[in-house]
């Protein structure tokens, strides 16, 4: 009976899943081609990617957007998925250092990135 | 003719005189059509009747025969000795409970968790049997049926890697009978239930292995259920945000 006095209280979740699911769906589409190409093809001499083109892509709005979104959201994946990792791993300790530290990446990379192409 | 015999090895827990569980091994006769059950039958009607297990119906609905069958989380009546020539059988109690006596887990953690979720039709405009019955289309009864067909055997809970870490979870069977109330048109207690959606203990504890789905006997698939409620909660958090939560 005492069981059903039981306080739940909500967690931040919501927001994190969210980013995170945007990842995954971007790190599933675009993170293995841009992999592939910016990794392997334009360093191997395979592709020939030259800077004006890649900085006119960076000048426009539609650009600027696709770039943050492939930057930005495939990190909030990766630092959600490190952050539960490590609990699956049974690192427990300071939980909440590490929530900050890994969101705190992921929000620092996402600021980073778009201040960079505003400026471009 | 001779018969042919398959050994079974069983874990032994007799708490007034084993310091810790052990394996013990049985010769059985084998046959094709054999399950575990039929084998640890065999086992305490000729070879040490101190053996304890549960079972009830011997066809996959009452729930009470779950074991690890070789490490895997499976229903002693469902599981066929047919299938273990090759690799050998060995039965132990579920992962993940504590063990009460051999094959006997104590799952009462797991039943306090099917009653914390108010499994049963709330109502808040009262109705009387004149009233007639809650009538429901196909659509309507397709949002929860799938998941109305759990048998309560916790099959899903040795299987889940997170309940296996943090009890406080409220685990995959529990989560998904919470959302098949919720998901039921004749049921108007969403609001009582949310908070434990919410909750790291409720969808949020989860992380989308999925094992629980696979090990299923029954085919709920308590994964999608919870994923389901990720969704529900995600809208309920904006929600929230938008609008001034409803004095409960
Ligand atoms: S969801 Fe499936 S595995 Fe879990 S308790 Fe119900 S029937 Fe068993
Ligand atoms: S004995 Fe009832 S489910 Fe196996």
């Amino acid at each position: 009976m005492s069981k059903h006095s039981k306080q739940y209280q909500r967690a931040d979740e919501p927001i994190f899943w969210g980013l995170f699911g945007a990842g995954g769906v971007v790190a599933a589409f675009a993170t293995p081609a841009l992999i592939l190409i910016t990794g392997l093809l334009v360093p191997l001499g395979v592709l020939q990617l030259d800077y004006a083109s890649v900085n006119a892509f960076a000048s426009n709005w539609f650009g600027k957007l696709i770039l943050i979104a492939v930057i930005a959201f495939p990190m909030w994946h990766a630092c959600h998925r490190i952050y539960h990792a490590m609990h699956d791993l049974k690192v427990d300790v300071a939980r909440g250092f590490f929530k900050v530290f890994w969101y705190g990446m992921a929000f620092v990379v996402t600021i980073a990135a778009g201040a960079y192409l505003i400026a471009i | 003719m001779s018969q042919a015999m398959m050994r079974v090895t069983v874990q032994r827990y007799r708490p007034e005189q084993d310091d810790a569980p052990f394996m013990q091994e049985f010769e059985v006769p084998y046959a094709d059509d054999m399950s575990v059950i039929d084998a640890l039958h065999y086992i305490k009607d000729n070879l040490d009747g101190t053996l304890s297990y549960r079972w009830s119906c011997r066809m996959a609905i009452c729930g009470s025969c779950g074991y690890m069958v070789n490490g895997v989380p499976k229903l002693g009546c469902k599981t066929f000795l047919r299938d273990y020539l090759n690799t050998g059988l060995t039965v132990e109690s579920l992962a993940n409970f504590p063990i009460e006596r051999d094959l006997v887990s104590d799952i009462g953690d797991f039943v306090e968790k099917l009653e914390e979720v108010k499994p049963y039709i709330i109502r808040q405009d009262a109705v009387s049997v004149q009233d007639g019955e809650h009538l429901q289309t196909p659509a309507q009864l397709t949002r929860y049926r799938q998941y109305s067909l759990c048998i309560n055997c916790g099959l899903c809970y040795a299987a889940c890697p997170q309940y296996g870490l943090n009890n406080e979870f409220m685990g995959p069977a529990a989560l998904t009978l919470l959302h098949r109330y919720n998901q039921d048109s004749r049921d108007q207690g969403r609001d009582e239930r949310i908070d434990i959606v919410n909750a790291e203990e409720g969808v949020w504890g989860c992380t989308f292995v999925g094992y629980c789905s696979e090990v299923c006997p029954k085919g709920v698939d308590p994964a999608a259920a919870i994923q389901q409620g990720k969704v529900e909660s995600s809208k309920d958090f904006v929600m929230s945000k938008l609008r001034p939560r409803r004095s409960s």
